[in-house]
């Protein structure tokens, strides 16, 4: 039952053995040890499982491996380092997001590709991109701070590259 | 500048535990790292007598000041402030102490966590453990530097002469790697063991460290990803386990068909004990498989619930179990029989699931002639590990638990139940076996804050002042499951298999404690406790969630103190400064809510246009708890076509005491505000007559984006003069009252059941408008 299935993770090629219709979300646990997409429902109803996939923010909970075989994935520990944090991981240091922190790998990759997507997102449109996402502790409005901060570093940080191209 | 960042220092497990968890910024694998160190079976397990220093405290020889306590981290930041405290009395940098916490072979037993009671009660050893070590660093720096202590002075743990930095000696240096085996006298036990020595504790007008922002300690590993919960451990030969529950109340598995999970590789095992039933496989997609595909043929459930509608007639009409006078004084019913104008209102709170974002996970390795480790993280490790040696028979020196972070809890939740469930798991395939719980087994069959109904009454003379109340409630008990699981029938999975419910005294819904004790003349209040529907293995058993018993009572009094203010034409804030005696903090917060919220002075309704779509108001509600004051004024907007209510804005305003950490304290109080918005609005548990229907983030709603308030202030009063307070649970209390007084000012309607969900609103208000 389990076929062999080659995984494109954080830049780098894993040769998996597992059955096809697993859900990648144990693939990368248990497989792979990347710890950060969690389990939070199995049912694609918090986010706390949540990857990039091709650039989208997806639940790794429900996307069988045989379909993300040949994919892009990215998960929470291809971001940033302790050493060059991505933007949307040193705002959220620097806003003090979490309570518990179980929930944040959800927060963080859907922020991320957000921002990705949209670099000012209004505040309509960030509950929108949000409103699929659980954080039982009730971290939200740190939460929110933790985004705009973000989005206006990774501006910052686009504006500043463009003057140096023209420069 | 990264670098710089400060990095969570706890640690799991030193050299008896024969498993070496720990993770590393410093390493270059991104992974957590799990170390196998070839350690001999033990003969036993013992927790340390909180009598000695070194039970508490060591100095290690690369200056790290090592701490051992018997509390834990349950997200709220516990460890950044116990580190401020510790570093304060010790004079070093917070980021030198490391923690080791609620492992039962390293750290005295302070009760685990409870009762917001961490840093009020908790961190008094430490506070006095820490100033002790401080003492006799002193009396050894005397001597090996010839100059007598008072002559010595401390600048993160370099201990010089004054006047003299020329001759100075480490902490390391002076202790570095031995016991500080020095004498402590104890006293108390449980939240409330403490221990004295020779060392005195810092005057609080002193402080540098207590009372500053330092950021969470544990905050940038688990936002890099570095950080092991309890989820991510694994151990060497370690099995997948899930739990399959009853298919209701009382169904037992007449037949189980292990046939049906033909094809399923790597299946070890099925495990049947009563009603118990566990999958045990190789890998988690096979256990998960095996517990979707095993046919069990269940016998029929009992019919034990109502129906959901009737829940609370069924409370009212059952005979009590249980009955207290709470406050009696005057003669409340005499003056009500013959009162000109009275009130009388009825409020309705319903159970709630803890629905923690993680569902519950535990890790068991069963050994039957050595020492069993459990893994968990529940919130009382060690009495989860008298729990768990009497469920599977041994002395409670021959069960080690290792507490690992989970994800928050907000009390007795069921991670302890997870934990049983992999002892079972773990005993019957002899092997150490990981069970994570699925959605449906925390949020359907985790333990409940309890349902309660409120009958109030008052009566008021000409003058429009309150001359006698009468409180009524009734609950099922907040102890149907004791928070403290250090018994066998404790735990689900053994309730299952057929150990009796250890069920604990009676616990009410009390007047005067888990709401504001108003004074009136006359004053009645009797609480009864309602029998549990079912004694044992039931997914409707009533354990402590958040607050317990305070967001429901709260609820009840401030909404009927709202409806006594409007009955006489009172502004809100000036009827309750009317009845709170002589509190001064009570006051103290109800003036600064005014304020910051530019309270609008008038009485409530508003009286809204009766043709806006979409009306707004305002409410307060006050809540007193253990020493901690909190006033909070929600702003809401209602919509008449759907019934929705949306919090524009939240004002808390929150006295503890003296503040330890205050943006530490402002997280915890915005997180308490979010899910009691959640409580207020979108919580309750739904039920069928013998199983809960309420399994997952659909059935059971909690706040999302759409629900955060576009404003949230929150305003801290510090107290220095006073010890530090709790502050995990008493920013939840007053959210839902101050919520449905809002929606009563904007809308003139009373919504006397929670949560205030849009049905029930607008079915309120419809039948109010057509009246």
């Amino acid at each position: 039952m389990n076929t062999n299935t080659s995984l494109k993770v954080n830049g780098q090629t894993h040769a998996v053995s597992a059955d096809s219709d697993c859900p990648l979300l144990y693939v990368l646990r248990d497989d792979l040890a990347l710890h950060n997409p969690r389990f939070g429902c199995g049912l694609g109803q918090c986010g706390a499982c949540t990857v990039i996939v091709d650039g989208r923010a997806v639940r790794s909970c429900l996307l069988p491996l045989s379909r993300a075989a040949g994919k892009e994935i990215v998960t929470l520990e291809g971001l940033g380092t302790l050493e060059k944090p991505h933007p949307v991981q040193a705002a959220f240091i620097a806003e003090q997001t979490f309570q518990c922190g179980y929930c944040l790998n959800g927060w963080v990759m859907s922020a991320k590709a957000l921002l990705d997507q949209n670099p000012n997102p209004s505040d309509a449109e960030m509950r929108k991109a949000f409103e699929s996402l659980v954080c039982r502790c009730g971290s939200h409005a740190r939460i929110f701070s933790a985004v705009r901060r973000a989005a206006a570093s990774m501006r910052a940080a686009a504006n500043l590259s463009d003057a140096q191209r023209s420069a | 500048m990264a670098a710089k960042l400060p990095l969570s220092r706890r640690e799991f497990v030193k050299g008896t535990g024969g498993l070496l968890i720990g993770f590393s910024l410093a390493d270059s694998a991104i992974v957590p790292q799990l170390l196998s160190a070839a350690v001999p079976p033990q003969a036993a397990s013992t927790t340390p007598s909180p009598a000695r220093l070194d039970a508490w405290l060591r100095i290690e020889k690369d200056e790290t000041i090592r701490v051992f306590t018997g509390k834990a981290e349950i997200g709220m930041g516990v460890e950044t402030a116990y580190s401020q405290i510790v570093a304060e009395e010790l004079d070093v940098a917070p980021a030198r102490v490391a923690f080791v916490m609620g492992d039962t072979a390293e750290t005295a037993d302070q009760g685990g966590v409870g009762g917001s009671t961490s840093v009020a009660q908790g961190a008094k050893p430490l506070r006095n453990a820490s100033a002790t070590a401080r003492f006799l660093l002193l009396q050894l720096a005397a001597t090996r530097l010839g100059v007598p202590p008072d002559q010595l002075e401390v600048k993160d743990g370099i201990v010089s002469v004054k006047g003299d930095p020329s001759k100075h000696i480490s902490y390391g240096e002076l202790a570095g790697g031995t016991d500080l085996n020095d004498a402590l006298n104890v006293s108390g036990a449980g939240f409330g063991l403490n221990v004295q020595g020779a060392g005195k504790p810092k005057d609080p007008a002193s402080y540098t460290v207590v009372g500053t922002s330092l950021p969470r300690v544990d905050m940038p590993a688990k936002i890099l990803g570095h950080f092991t919960y309890i989820t991510d451990v694994r151990v060497p030969g370690m099995l997948h386990g899930r739990v399959i529950r009853p298919a209701g109340v009382g169904a037992t598995p007449a037949t189980v068909d292990e046939k049906s999970l033909q094809g399923i590789p790597g299946v070890v095992k099925v495990v049947v004990k009563g009603n118990f039933v566990g999958v045990v496989a190789e890998n988690e997609w096979s256990a998960i498989r095996a517990a979707k595909a095993l046919k069990i043929g269940w016998s029929a459930p009992v019919q034990a619930f109502p129906e959901r509608e009737d829940l609370y007639r069924h409370m009212r009409a059952a005979t009590p179990k249980a009955t207290r006078v709470m406050a009696n004084q005057g003669d409340a019913a005499a003056v009500l029989a013959t009162a000109t104008k009275k009130v009388e209102s009825s409020y309705e709170w319903p159970f709630q699931s803890h629905a923690s974002m993680g569902p519950g996970c535990a890790v068991a390795d069963f050994q039957p002639a050595g020492v069993t480790t459990i893994w968990s993280g529940a919130q009382k490790p060690h009495a989860l590990q008298q729990g768990i040696a009497q469920l599977l028979n041994l002395s409670a020196d021959k069960v080690h638990v290792i507490w690992v972070e989970d994800s928050g809890s907000y009390g007795r939740g069921g991670y302890e139940d997870t934990a049983g469930d992999a002892a079972l798991l773990s005993q019957a395939v002899g092997r150490p076996v990981r069970v994570q719980w699925m959605r449906a087994d925390m949020t359907a069959w985790g333990a409940k804050g309890p349902a309660s109904v409120f009958d109030l009454s008052a009566a008021l003379d000409a003058a429009g002042s309150v001359t006698a109340l009468q409180y009524t409630s009734r609950a099922f008990s907040g102890t149907e499951i004791l928070p403290q699981p250090n018994s066998a029938g404790n735990l689900l999975g053994a309730q299952l298999s057929g150990v009796a419910n250890t069920t604990g005294a009676d616990e009410f819904a009390v007047w005067g404690d888990m709401a504001p004790r108003y004074e009136f003349p006359n004053l009645h209040a009797v609480g009864y406790v309602v029998p549990t529907f079912y004694a044992t293995g039931s997914p409707l058993r009533g354990t402590h969630l958040r607050d317990p018993g305070g967001p429901a009572t709260t609820f009840a009094v401030e909404s009927f103190m709202d409806e006594l203010a409007a009955s006489v034409g009172a502004d809100p804030i000036e009827f309750r400064l009317k009845y709170i005696g002589n509190d001064a903090r009570a006051k103290a917060v109800l003036a600064s809510v005014a304020e910051h919220a530019k309270w609008d002075r008038r009485p409530s309704p508003k009286k809204p246009a009766a043709s806006a779509e979409v009306v707004a108001g305002r409410g307060v509600a006050l809540a007193i708890r253990n020493g901690t004051y909190v006033a909070t004024v929600a702003e809401v907007e209602v919509a008449r076509r759907t019934g929705l209510v949306h919090v524009k804005r939240i004002v808390c305003v929150h006295d503890c005491g003296l503040i330890v950490n205050p943006e530490g304290l402002r997280a915890v109080i915005s997180a308490n505000l979010m899910q009691s918005l959640g409580r207020a609005l979108k919580e309750e548990v739904t039920f069928n007559r013998s199983n809960v229907t309420s399994v997952d983030w659909t059935t059971y709603p909690v706040t999302r984006a759409s629900d955060v308030p576009e404003q949230i202030d929150i305003v801290l009063l510090n107290r220095p003069d006073l010890p530090p307070g709790g502050a995990g649970e008493p920013s939840s209390r007053p959210t839902a009252a101050a919520i449905a007084n809002a929606v009563f000012d904007a809308t003139g309607v009373r919504v006397r059941q929670a949560p205030l969900s849009p049905a029930r609103v607008k079915a309120a208000w419809g039948t109010a408008v057509s009246a």
